[in-house]
């Protein structure tokens, strides 16, 4: 695993769509080769967003030929509800890039058979050759996607009844107003997300600190489904100085002393296929 | 193929706000592109870069007796002609609707005209005839202002009498009537129920016969503080309906003439401050609209276009609004300070919601129909567009 330690929460999102323009970039991908990415929501990857889309717009990268699927999707939410996954990667991703709506795939919580919806999604993710990339955030219990406490650390895509906890955090969306909050959601499963080639996690802020310390300190547990990717073979965590505080002394200065090599891994010249070597 | 259009590098006026937004147009009307994304997962066939521009809603225009030479109640004879050339010019003002205004003329005239002014989509051939407004021949004679005083008429016999002056009521949006008339509350309520707009002016009333003009079902005021009494502070007249608080919050619009003439900016700066959400832009222009400097014949006037206005002849006397709306609405935003929105707005949403109209038009919403100008920074006119099709451009 690395650990990217950053001076704030807009380097990390700077950082972190430097890296995806690479990776993309290095795999040169055309009509027969997509580039496959594995896409999270929420407030931490907003700023990469912003970041790539002034990529694109300036020339640097292109989505022509890169699918895309997202992690999750409430259940029973109108598609064009602001809190909605659609809606935000709408108004936040899609209509900015050129994409092919084709290859921009989101699990619709409005489907009419959820359990089928969830099983064409891995069939949709492996006819696509699987992940290359998939990029996520966490929650302060440590849950990767809705991939809540206790989830199985091998789950699959599947229908998620929400955790009381994130109802009461989520009701600031939705007027406060905890019944109008949906009760499940469509997620991508652990084991989805394990099978990726690639896995980058974005972690910012002190309320993610605990989180990060038993994602990367502790053992791997299913109380913090982060905690699995220990067993990752290319794990990247990008954090700020703020996810750090729960940390020990010594973990911090051990993954600081190879920020000149981590660093590496978003400059132009260098092949990312030589670095995977390096650890 | 698809007729599916982007219009990109644009800003676009929406829900109060100019913002950074492609616009999306099918089938003459705006849409909303995440559906086409996640549902149809296709691309727009065909993308209009707007080199920046602003698009906003095109112009609604309430009350104008003619332009181009042409006046809908006077020059009769080459009616169908007249109307084709005040619908194909005013697109070039950014109006892409409008309600052609007849004073109050003989009955004769309104047999003759009412029929041929039918309401019709516009398109390359010129803007969008939503309906008539008649102004008059139901007012006051005390304040006709530049209407004859010989064809004003009263209700004697009710709604009656509305029918058999204009004729039929079918080509009729608005109805200026001065609500003071004996049985106008009895008109004022059946011209509502068949959905015309009943505007009151060219009045003598005070607050408590507008207050129950509006109760009737009056929606309207025309042309605020010209042919109404002026404000009073023990009875503000027709101006008092703007604070009233015995009509229903919201009901009230109306109409003023901000060509920087007609009403004073401080008057102008009153009503905006008072009552934004009803204040409704009118150019309430007549025949010399649009035409260069020089003397004309017009209905029973002779005139004069000189310095940008309308004299009588030979006199210092101005004879009518000859400002476009879109001058209009430059000359709203320097005179009251209000925001570039809000006088667009003005002009589009306001006049739309008057008519009660405003789910289909004055908005770029989704769903809408797509008539919508672009504009620089310096709100010049650079294009007009009904439907999605490009009618005018500079």
């Amino acid at each position: 695993m690395r650990l990217i330690i950053l001076e704030s929460s807009s380097s990390v999102a700077e950082w972190a769509a430097k890296y995806v323009m690479k990776r993309i970039n290095d795999f040169k991908p055309e009509p027969d080769r997509y580039f496959v990415l594995g896409l999270p929501t929420g407030s931490t990857p907003y700023g990469m967003y912003q970041k790539l889309i002034e990529f694109y717009k300036a020339g640097k990268v292109s989505f022509k030929y890169v699918k895309t699927f997202n992690m999750d999707e409430y259940v029973n939410l109108p598609r064009d509800h602001p809190e909605s996954y659609h809606y935000y990667m709408w108004n936040n991703f899609f209509k900015h890039i050129d994409i092919d709506p084709q290859n921009a795939h989101i699990l619709d919580g409005n489907a009419p058979d959820l359990v089928e919806e969830c099983n064409n999604y891995e069939k949709k993710i492996t006819e696509a050759g699987g992940v290359e990339l998939f990029i996520g955030g966490i929650g302060p219990d440590g849950h990767i996607a809705f991939n809540e406490p206790g989830s199985s650390l091998v789950s699959r895509t599947r229908v998620k009844t929400l955790a009381q906890d994130t109802l009461e955090a989520n009701a600031r969306f939705f007027d406060n107003d905890i019944s109008k909050v949906p009760k499940q959601a469509l997620t991508v499963g652990v084991g989805t997300v394990m099978d990726a080639k690639e896995v980058m996690i974005l972690i910012t802020g002190t309320h993610k600190a605990f989180a990060l310390y038993k994602a990367i300190e502790e053992g791997v547990n299913h109380m913090w489904t982060v905690s699995a990717f220990q067993q990752h073979p290319h794990t990247l965590m990008i954090c700020d100085e703020d996810a750090t505080l729960e940390l020990r002394v010594k973990t911090v200065k051990y993954f600081k002393a190879l920020s000149n090599v981590h660093h590496k891994l978003i400059e132009g010249d260098v092949s990312l296929d030589k670095m995977r070597t390096i650890h | 193929m698809n007729d599916l259009t982007q219009f990109i590098n644009c800003k676009i006026l929406r829900n109060h706000k100019i913002i950074t937004e492609d616009l999306w147009v099918r089938n003459g009307k705006i849409i909303n592109p995440e559906k086409i994304f996640f549902d149809e997962k296709i691309h727009a066939a065909r993308k209009i870069d707007c080199l920046g521009l602003t698009i906003a809603p095109g112009f609604i225009e309430l009350q104008i007796n003619g332009g181009f030479g042409h006046d809908f109640s006077f020059n009769i004879e080459n009616l169908e002609n007249g109307l084709n050339l005040v619908s194909k010019n005013l697109l070039a003002h950014g109006v892409t609707a409008y309600c052609p205004t007849l004073v109050t003329s003989p009955k004769e005239i309104y047999h003759k005209v009412v029929p041929k002014m039918k309401k019709r989509q516009g398109g390359a051939h010129g803007a969008t005839i939503l309906g008539i407004h008649t102004e008059g021949p139901f007012i006051n004679v005390e304040k006709k202002g530049a209407h004859p005083p010989n064809c004003i008429k009263g209700f004697e016999k009710g709604l009656q009498s509305v029918e058999e002056m204009y004729g039929s009521l079918d080509n009729i949006k608005i109805i200026t009537l001065a609500p003071e008339l004996p049985n106008a509350e009895e008109v004022i309520r059946k011209l509502s129920e068949r959905g015309i707009i009943v505007s009151v002016g060219h009045s003598m009333a005070n607050l408590s016969q507008g207050e129950k003009a509006v109760n009737c079902g009056a929606t309207l005021i025309t042309h605020l503080f010209n042919a109404m009494l002026p404000f009073h502070h023990r009875d503000p007249g027709l101006v008092g309906l703007l604070t009233s608080n015995k009509i229903p919050n919201g009901r009230i619009f109306f109409g003023i003439i901000a060509d920087g003439v007609h009403t004073h900016p401080a008057a102008l700066r009153i009503a905006y401050r008072v009552h934004p959400e009803g204040l409704v832009l009118v150019t309430d222009a007549i025949a010399a609209l649009g035409l260069a400097e020089g003397k004309y014949n017009l209905g029973q006037f002779e005139i004069e276009v000189r310095g940008g206005r309308a004299y009588i002849a030979k006199t210092e006397t101005l004879c009518g609004s000859i400002a476009s709306m879109i001058e209009c609405v430059r000359s709203f935003l320097a005179s009251t300070g209000c925001s570039v929105e809000y006088a667009l707005e003005a002009a589009s949403l306001h006049p739309a919601k008057a008519l009660g109209i405003e789910s289909v038009k004055g908005t770029l919403n989704f769903g809408a129909d797509a008539d919508f100008i672009m504009l620089d920074e310096g709100l010049e006119l650079h294009s007009t567009w009904i439907a999605g099709e490009k009618v005018y451009a500079k």
